[in-house]
């Protein structure tokens, strides 16, 4: 598993990448290089910057320096659903469902882009209608199924259980058929139990689709457990990378976790 | 699951045939009775146009989320643009009775025009009015509502007291598609298939890719975007696709109307064609709910009538119709009513369905031991 096979380019690339909100630099020369079928995390501090990465890497916000390059194609300038479109799909931090709508609608929202069908066969319910949304529903099922959430298909999505949200949020983004997965805080409120059945879910994913993945994660035992390698932020600056026994013994990284030493009171305190 | 799919649809379009067949026979059997004449025809002209308003907002205001109070804009351009259409062929010689089938097909050339320029203006509308959310986007459609009605006025040749070359009013009624009362029966049936099939088209449009798009930008916006919906297009087509039907019921507006001026779609006015108005509807039916619109508009006519010209007005006490003169009072009071006793509507997101209904009904009244409720009205509404 460690190994993974290294091809040219990566699938996804970020050179330079920076903002800036007025005087704060955010995120500052941010390099990250994700491989097909890898795992890679991203940890640091409340603050350190994580989320804007992620914002800046789905067009949310467009960097003040530096690039993004899906495929070796530089993204710069794209709005968020062409993110999607090139292949770049996320999950949020705190739940973003289409609350109202089913949770196969969820689903199968997300297959917009996919679906060729004009406005004209949609409202004279030709053909073309019936067989792309017949094809539809069989792929939303078949990815429902994989989070078995197939029996919670025409509930609310609002009415489903935190755990299920999480992985409703999931299935939804690999609907938009992506090269890249970000998972921004996947087992934040989760109990053990869901966790390590999210833990299973991400690893079916990897398996089942070959996607590269980038994660967020404050549980450490499971960023150790599923990552191959570690990206550590602080003050929006990358002060770590590597494997994950380098990164839990990397001074730098305990430091910007647990605080500077100097007076030797801190430090005590925290271990 | 398909075979259901498919027979729901059957059994939908023949009872809607049916239903339709047999309001044109009825039409035609009562056709000289005059209260029928003077009073149904009339009111239910009026209920179409209001059906077909009440569930194009429903479109943007419930399905999509975004408020807007211009929407009888579009209506007036639909109402004059059909209007001004009937008037160049009638000049031009090409019907002079308003009847045979030259006439009828002017008539739904009219109704598409209405709907398609309408929709026109809503794209170049919807553009740079939709970057905005929530009270900024009721504020610039509000605009848009005030604007287009001053700009109507200042036509050289759709004045503000009528149509014909700003003066006669009453020229429209007697050349162009302004409808008197036989002409109204007559064209009854118009009408009442403009109104089906357009509620049918916002049903399709709505159980569609174009529905869930629309429906997953109401719930989230920064989550549609990062499902991969073009949320800023789907935005535009929908605020179009709604101005469209606006536009076709500014159409029969101007049908059933002897005259045609701009104060009816004017803010200060305390008519029935008021923006305000109309958004009473689609709340009191249910913001997300087709067939709520419909009740609704139904009602909100009925009310509407019924303050006006009912005969149990002038029994009231002098201060109720002291508050009946002014009807925005009225509609004002409805809608706070329906926010503090049932803030969803009626019928809240729930869409009537013709095979689920009756069966849900028959459980629900069972579940309550017998306490009813206004439910079923929906049934013949639904069916319109």
């Amino acid at each position: 598993m460690s190994e993974v096979k290294r091809e040219d380019t990566p699938v996804l690339e970020t050179r330079g990448l920076g903002i800036s909100f007025g005087g704060l630099k955010a995120v500052q020369d941010f390099n990250i290089k994700l491989y097909k079928g890898e795992l890679a995390g991203l940890i640091g501090p409340n603050g350190a910057g994580k989320t804007t990465v992620f914002n800046l890497l789905t067009g949310v916000y467009v960097p003040t320096e530096g690039s993004v390059l899906l495929n070796g194609e530089v993204l710069n300038g794209k709005k968020t659903h062409q993110f999607v479109a090139a292949g770049i799909a996320r999950t949020f931090q705190n739940i973003r469902l289409f609350k109202q709508m089913s949770v196969i609608d969820n689903v199968k929202a997300a297959f917009a882009k996919d679906i060729k069908y004009r406005m004209g066969a949609a409202l004279f319910r030709t053909p073309a209608y019936w067989k792309a949304e017949a094809a539809m529903e069989e792929r939303a099922l078949e990815l429902l199924d994989i989070f078995n959430l197939k029996e919670f298909a025409n509930q609310s999505a609002s009415s489903l259980p935190y755990g299920a949200q999480r992985k409703l949020e999931i299935a939804r983004a690999l609907a938009t058929d992506m090269k890249v997965l970000l998972l921004d805080e996947p087992a934040a409120g989760m109990n053990p139990t869901e966790t390590a059945e999210l833990v299973e879910c991400i690893s079916i994913v990897r398996e089942r689709f070959g996607i590269a993945i980038l994660l967020i994660e404050h549980d450490m035992s499971l960023v150790m457990k599923l990552c191959e390698r570690i990206t550590v932020l602080d003050y929006g600056q990358t002060i770590a990378e590597g494997g994950p026994e380098e990164i839990a013994n990397n001074p730098r990284v305990i430091t910007a976790y647990l605080g500077e030493n100097d007076d030797g009171e801190d430090g005590e305190n925290l271990a | 699951m398909k075979k259901t799919i498919r027979r729901g649809y059957l059994v939908n379009t023949a009872v809607l045939v049916a239903v339709y067949i047999l309001c044109v026979v009825l039409a035609n059997v009562f056709s000289e009775v005059s209260n029928f004449k003077l009073i149904l025809t009339p009111s239910i002209w009026q209920c179409c146009y209001l059906i077909i308003l009440a569930a194009s907002l429903n479109l943007v205001l419930g399905f999509m989320g975004q408020l807007s109070l211009g929407h009888c804009g579009f209506m007036a351009i639909g109402a004059y643009t059909a209007a001004l259409i009937s008037l160049a062929f009638q000049r031009a010689g090409v019907y002079d009775e308003k009847s045979g089938i030259v006439f009828v097909l002017i008539l739904f050339l009219c109704v598409i025009c209405a709907g398609v320029l309408a929709a026109m203006f809503g794209v170049l509308v919807g553009i740079p009015a939709l970057r905005l959310k929530g009270d900024y986007l009721a504020i610039i459609t509000l605009g848009f509502g005030l604007i287009i009605v001053n700009v109507i006025n200042n036509l050289p040749f759709a004045g503000q007291n009528g149509l014909a070359e700003g003066v006669a009013s009453s020229s429209l009624y007697q050349n162009g598609l302004g409808f008197g009362t036989t002409a109204k029966v007559t064209y009854l049936w118009v009408a009442l298939a403009v109104t089906i099939i357009c509620v049918a088209l916002m049903f399709m449009f709505i159980r569609s890719k174009y529905g869930r798009a629309v429906r997953a930008i109401r719930d989230d916006e920064i989550a549609a975007s990062a499902a991969g919906i073009n949320t800023g297009y789907y935005k535009v087509l929908t605020f179009a696709f709604s101005a469209f039907f606006a536009g076709i019921a500014g159409a029969l507006y101007a049908c059933s109307n002897s005259t045609l001026s701009t104060a009816s779609f004017s803010f200060t006015n305390g008519s029935i064609l008021n923006s305000t108005f109309v958004v009473v509807m689609v709340v009191l039916g249910g913001m997300g709910s087709l067939t709520g619109s419909i009740v609704s508009a139904v009602i909100m006519f009925v009310l509407n009538y019924q303050i006006a010209n009912g005969s149990w007005v002038s029994s009231l006490p002098g201060f109720i119709q002291g508050v009946f003169t002014y009807p925005m009072l009225v509609y004002a009071i409805v809608l706070v009513i329906i926010i503090m006793f049932r803030p969803k509507g009626i019928f809240g997101t729930y869409e009537f369905s013709l095979l689920r209904t009756p069966g849900e009904f028959v459980r629900w009244i069972k579940g309550l031991g017998g306490k009813k409720k206004a439910k079923p009205e929906g049934k013949e509404a639904a069916a319109q």
